[in-house]
């Protein structure tokens, strides 16, 4: 069982839980500090996801034989640690509105069409190299009421889960060139500009499949370990 | 090297990922002395969080084909979430430093651009007394905030209360990993 403790997050990479310019926030951020636990078992260790349990679904554009209206998407990247180090076999949790800017969710009541070819989730795993992959349509952007007027980019929910509950990542993928970014309560929660930068995934052009679909892609850094094991 | 990627929100509509039986750690035919966890999620007004995720982890007893270690629950109309898994032992701290049992768990929502992560230890259990994160926190009241009470035959029920205020009185603790 691996024991050595997670590093801190780097100063400026992370939002906070009180973002006055996101609503949502507004009841649901403590207003304590927060206790600092040195790592122990419980943070350093997680789950595993057998494929067997929990099988993959690495394709949303298509149900029953029949493709979703959109886009056609390819999405690919490398998830890695802090040092580099391929994150392999784990597992990658995905979910999206459709092209039309729509959850097949009964609580969204955005007036856009609803897409039954489209499934708006996905599972797959990263290989021994820390590589995922998976077939979407392009999201599209949506209204919320955040704010007057106020509408979501294009994006792509992501789950993580690495080695250890301290490594859990849930955040969300962007898409170059969208100016609905400079706009966005959510993206710009994130202080830093390189690391906001980090959230919005590349043109591929290696990925992308003549006559069929276009590539994208997006690394993933989860946080990396200390130098040394805790004592004991 | 690259800094790790930033979190952003979970969101409201996580549950198209949600499937309920994660939710019950004993599904796979796990062996052992059996527990259920239940709690409400409860905002700054005291208002129920009715669409959070609630996960569950314990290193103990270890995960294995037939016990996953981990689940998750959605919060209904009520703020109320439900686990059904395997009493945690004890497991060990730094050092010499022995942990009461207890659970992970982590809240992720609309409005949290990051997880909050607490635990859940049980009420009465002896070790709790020399328990390294419990005898950390001073006052009772926010210690007890990480305390689940028994609720019944082998129930636990905690609820986790985002945000101090008139109606919420005393914040959960919750940690920084």
């Amino acid at each position: 069982m691996e024991t050595i403790p997670f590093r801190p997050f780097a100063p400026g990479t992370q939002p906070p839980y009180d973002a006055p310019a996101y609503g949502s926030t507004h009841k649901r951020h403590p207003q304590e500090a927060l206790v600092r636990l040195p790592h122990t078992i419980t943070e350093t260790s997680g789950p595993r996801f057998p494929a067997a349990q929990f099988p993959p679904l690495p394709d949303l554009s298509v149900v029953d034989g029949k493709a979703a209206l959109g886009e056609r998407i390819i999405v690919h990247g490398r998830i890695t640690d802090e040092d580099g180090r391929a994150i392999p076999r784990t597992i990658v949790e995905i979910w999206q509105a459709n092209a039309a800017g729509r959850y097949q969710h009964p609580a969204d009541q955005h007036d856009a069409p609803t897409d039954p070819n489209f499934r708006g989730e996905g599972r797959v795993y990263t290989d021994a190299n820390g590589w995922y992959k998976f077939t979407s349509i392009k999201p599209g952007a949506y209204p919320w009421r955040n704010h007057h007027n106020a509408w979501r980019p294009n994006h792509i929910h992501f789950s993580f889960f690495g080695a250890g509950l301290a490594q859990r990542l849930v955040t969300q993928m962007y898409f170059p060139g969208d100016p609905l970014l400079e706009l966005d309560p959510v993206f710009l929660s994130v202080p830093e500009e390189g690391a906001r930068s980090r959230l919005v995934c590349k043109l591929d052009m290696t990925v992308t499949e003549p006559e069929w679909a276009l590539g994208y892609r997006w690394d993933v850094v989860l946080r990396g370990r200390e130098a040394t094991p805790m004592e004991g | 090297m690259a800094s790790a990627t930033a979190s952003q929100t979970i969101g409201p509509f996580w549950h198209l990922i949600e499937d309920p039986e994660w939710a019950d750690l004993t599904r796979f035919g796990a062996a052992g002395p059996q527990v259920t966890l239940t709690g409400a999620v409860v905002d700054g007004d005291g208002n129920p969080v009715t669409d959070a995720a609630v996960e569950l982890w314990q290193s103990d007893p270890p995960a294995d084909d037939r016990f996953p270690g981990f689940g998750r629950s959605r919060t209904d109309e009520a703020g109320r979430f439900q686990f059904k898994t395997l009493k945690p032992g004890p497991v060990p701290g730094r050092g010499n430093a022995q942990q009461a049992p207890h659970f992970a768990l982590t809240i992720l929502a609309r409005g949290l651009l990051k997880a909050l992560v607490t635990r859940a230890y049980f009420a009465g259990e002896p070790l709790n007394e020399t328990d390294p994160l419990l005898s950390s926190i001073e006052d009772p009241a926010r210690r007890a905030t990480l305390v689940a009470a028994a609720d019944g035959i082998d129930r636990w029920r905690i609820d986790i209360r985002l945000q101090r205020g008139p109606q919420t009185q005393t914040e959960t603790v919750f940690l920084d990993l």
